[in-house]
């Protein structure tokens, strides 16, 4: 069967940064093909190529047979190849009418022609068989329906590829099932379609084929067949699954003492699901699982941002609702989120009040910490971080990602935290600075703190957790202590069905 | 890089206006002493800078948590009014009849003030109205309100103590100065002295980060409102000691667009995060400096609006990085 779409030797370049290397990538006509890869593996520039976001510094792309190259997701639109983005990227406020037919209303004389857009929006929908009305406002709509108009958008300009980047991360399961059974009549139809997403039930669940990238590099296109969960895992995160070890692994003595806090059966709606563990003094529980699978979920809840829905929440053998931040503070709790930008920094202050403000939280805002004092304080963490430049009356927003991820910290060591949730602390930082968080977790924990430590990179997770919740499709799926530790049985937990 | 105030470019506007007057204008800075008070133009620009100056000390750390207080001049009315009826007593009036209070005057009109504010805080904070449609609120009823409690009259009234808040000197300068001092010593005070300035400034920065480290924002905008309703009421005092009448339909008309402006001239972003409390003084007194210059020079009065706007534009560009980059360019080349 010839593909529809075929790309060749793609590569490209951000400034020094390889994204992508010699990629090929065939696309046939009535395929749901799904594109796998960690964070950072190369998916989103891939798809950017075909879309014309990125045109591709080198290879080609051909269209059934003619070679394109698609400058802007115009260009990209009019050879027939159609995006739906992870957030629906439509306007909220306006009907799903003109959300459908924006930018292409039919125009007469005397402007946009109502009637004919009506019966065009109509006729669309109906082709999918979906129950809405036209003129109710898209924020009107669950977010599986708006994700539908989104495609139903996408077709209109008659597609022939569908690309689908991560569109089901916020629906839930009886969403996904409808949405699912729409992929499945379009393919039927003809259409040939990419699907991006981290869940593996859902790739076993439609995909026809899997191609997997890992660093830039195309690993492989297997039929689903061919490709059991495991070796999916294995390839995707590059090591062989049967070859693992944990010689590395140091063993660390399993922690005393009363739980600070304990997880029963914990479960938020459309979030995460069956979380049940404890955190002692001096453990370091990893939690471990491909992005997507409910890392940062259950840190949330655990720091109070979000709630549970259902199950037991204690602390210090209390049981409690829910939490909040400021109680999760005043219980000795911290949280280290893997959002700099948007949860962590504020970008006009200077590395100093950054770094304190917690600190003076604690104080409470009528007992000023005096600024000698707190220049004080700020030099010594920074000194202790190594934290670049040393000025700390610069404002952060001028810093590096892993200098300010580093004051960040700074910012949590400053109050001593019995227990501190890391979310991909190390992420973006290079491999000094990765060291230096790392080591300082270690000595920390031997000193009695305790952490959640959430990691893409399985060594850091397996070196420096004394127990690992695994965690799949939004739910712990296994917990590993002690010896049981290694990158293989997390990689296998991860895959089993 | 040298780190400027984010003030200095509108007090370097200010020093120009103020050269500009020494050469040009006979007599701005001639100062004298008559029955033991000073008077001219500089003493002047003082005192009429002092509503829109209070104005902008609570307009600041509104801004500054990313909201703004369209009620501030509603609120200057409403305060005017209590304090005129509890005076005068008018008939027709909910404060017709009993005795007239000159010294409860100023406490009940500052408490109904601090009240108007904690109510637009609440509607934010808690029920998270948007900050301009909350304020707009009062802006609009405020004035309603005022004219319910006046009986639609202007209330006019006459008692020489209230009357001195406005006219009255202290060492020389009016006493409406002094207050301004006073009140500006109390702001820096209360935001610099304890943590409040950094927790609002960390608020209007990051929201959410600010959540995450336990900020009570929702106390933070409380308190940020209610200052800001105080100052009006200051501010309504007294222009309402100034005139001796509460006009319910004109008094403090428009100030709350003047306080912006002195803040926003004063180099905090209407964004929100960091402020100056220092800025929005330079600005409140480049804005009453450009309007004495008008008027002193004979320029129409309509045209007094279109030089203020000039002034803004000009003082806004020059602390945009961008603009600033632009114009170096052009001088080199």
């Amino acid at each position: 069967m010839t593909p529809i779409l075929e790309l060749s030797g793609i590569g490209k370049r951000f400034l020094s940064v390889t994204a992508l290397d010699n990629v090929d990538f065939d696309l046939r006509a009535g395929e749901i093909h799904a594109l796998m890869g960690e964070n950072g593996a190369g998916k989103s520039t891939l798809i950017k190529t075909m879309t014309g976001v990125y045109p591709p510094d080198a290879g080609t792309i051909r269209m059934e047979g003619a070679a394109i190259l698609p400058r802007s997701p115009d260009e990209a639109v009019r050879h027939g190849i159609s995006t739906v983005y992870q957030e629906v990227n439509l306007v909220p406020n306006l009907s799903v009418m003109e959300n459908l037919l924006l930018g292409r209303m039919p125009k007469g004389p005397f402007g946009i022609k109502w009637g004919a857009a009506r019966e065009r929006a109509d006729r669309a929908i109906a082709r999918l068989d979906l129950k809405v009305d036209v003129r109710a406002p898209l924020s009107s709509l669950s977010i599986a329906m708006q994700q539908m108009v989104a495609i139903v958008r996408a077709l209109d300009v008659s597609a022939k590829v569908l690309i689908l980047d991560e569109p089901t991360s916020s629906l839930d399961a009886s969403e996904v099932d409808s949405l699912f059974a729409v992929i499945r009549r379009l393919r039927d139809e003809g259409l040939a379609i990419v699907f991006v997403t981290h869940f593996l039930d859902q790739v076993y669940a439609i995909s026809d084929r899997i191609t997997v990238l890992r660093n830039g590099l195309k690993v492989g296109t297997w039929t689903v067949a061919e490709l059991p969960r495991l070796e999916l895992v294995s390839q995707m995160i590059g090591r062989d699954a049967s070859s693992l070890d944990r010689s590395a692994l140091t063993v660390l003595s399993s922690a005393q003492g009363q739980p600070i806090i304990g997880a029963e059966n914990l479960r938020r709606r459309n979030s995460v699901a069956n979380l049940t563990f404890d955190i002692r003094p001096g453990e370091v529980l990893g939690l471990a699982g491909l992005l997507g699978s409910g890392r940062t979920e259950t840190v949330r809840l655990l720091f109070g941002i979000d709630g549970p829905d259902s199950g037991t929440l204690s602390l210090d053998g209390r049981r409690i609702s829910r939490l909040r931040p400021r109680e999760a503070i005043r219980h000795g709790i911290g949280y280290l989120s893997e959002d700099r930008k948007r949860e962590g920094l504020f970008p006009e202050l200077s590395i100093r009040e950054n770094m304190l403000v917690l600190h003076q939280v604690k104080h409470g805002w009528y007992r000023r910490v005096s600024k000698a004092q707190q220049k004080a304080m700020a030099k010594e963490l920074a000194e202790r971080l190594r934290v670049q430049p040393p000025d700390v009356e610069r404002p952060i927003q001028y810093l590096s990602g892993g200098n300010q991820q580093k004051v960040l910290l700074a910012r949590w060591l400053a109050v001593e935290p019995r227990l501190l949730l890391l979310d991909e602390p190390t992420r973006g930082i290079d491999v000094g600075a990765k060291f230096e968080i790392m080591s300082l977790v270690e000595s920390l924990r031997q000193a009695g703190r305790s952490f959640v430590f959430v990691s893409s990179e399985l060594p850091e997770v397996v070196r420096s957790s004394t127990k690992v919740v695994v965690m799949r499709d939004r739910k712990a799926v296994g917990t590993l202590e002690g010896d049981a530790i290694s990158e293989e049985r997390i990689v296998r937990e991860i895959a089993a069905p | 890089m040298s780190r400027l105030p984010t003030w200095a470019w509108a007090a370097m506007v200010l020093i120009g206006l103020l050269l500009f007057n020494l050469f040009l204008t006979p007599g701005f800075f001639h100062v004298e002493v008559r029955d033991g008070h000073l008077y001219g133009s500089l003493i002047d620009v003082l005192n009429r800078a002092v509503p829109v100056g209070l104005l902008s000390l609570g307009m600041t750390l509104v801004i500054a948590t990313g909201g703004v207080d369209l009620s501030v001049g509603a609120i200057m009315a409403i305060a005017g009014t209590v304090a005129a009826e509890l005076i005068a007593r008018p008939t027709g009036t909910p404060f017709e009849g009993g005795k007239s209070a000159p010294g409860l005057a100023a406490p009940m009109a500052l408490l109904t003030a601090l009240g108007c504010g904690l109510f637009n805080g609440l509607l934010i904070a808690t029920l998270n109205f948007q900050p301009i449609v909350a304020t707009l609120l009062l802006m609009v009823a405020g004035r309603g309100v005022a004219q319910l409690l006046a009986n639609g009259q202007i209330v006019t009234f006459s008692e020489p103590a209230f009357a001195s808040l406005a006219r009255g000197a202290t060492f020389g300068l009016p006493n409406p100065v002094w207050m301004l001092l006073g009140a500006f010593v109390v702001f820096s005070l209360l935001t610099r002295a304890t943590a409040l300035g950094l927790f609002v400034e960390a608020t209007g920065s990051n929201p959410v980060a600010a959540r995450y480290v336990g900020i009570d924002a929702r106390a933070v905008k409380i308190i940020a409102y209610a200052l800001s309703g105080l100052c009006a009421g200051l501010a309504g005092l007294v222009i309402a000691a100034d005139i001796q009448a509460a006009d319910a339909n004109n008094a403090g008309l428009y100030l709350e667009l003047d306080a912006i402006l002195a803040v926003s001239v004063g180099g905090t972003a209407l964004a929100g995060g960091r402020f100056s409390l220092v800025g929005s003084m330079v600005g409140a007194l480049l804005m009453q400096t450009l309007t004495t210059t008008i008027l002193t020079r004979g320029v129409s009065p309509e045209t007094t609006l279109v030089l203020k706007a000039a002034v803004v534009v000009v003082v806004c560009l020059l602390q945009a990085p961008s603009f600033r980059e632009i114009f170096r360019r052009r001088v080199r080349a």
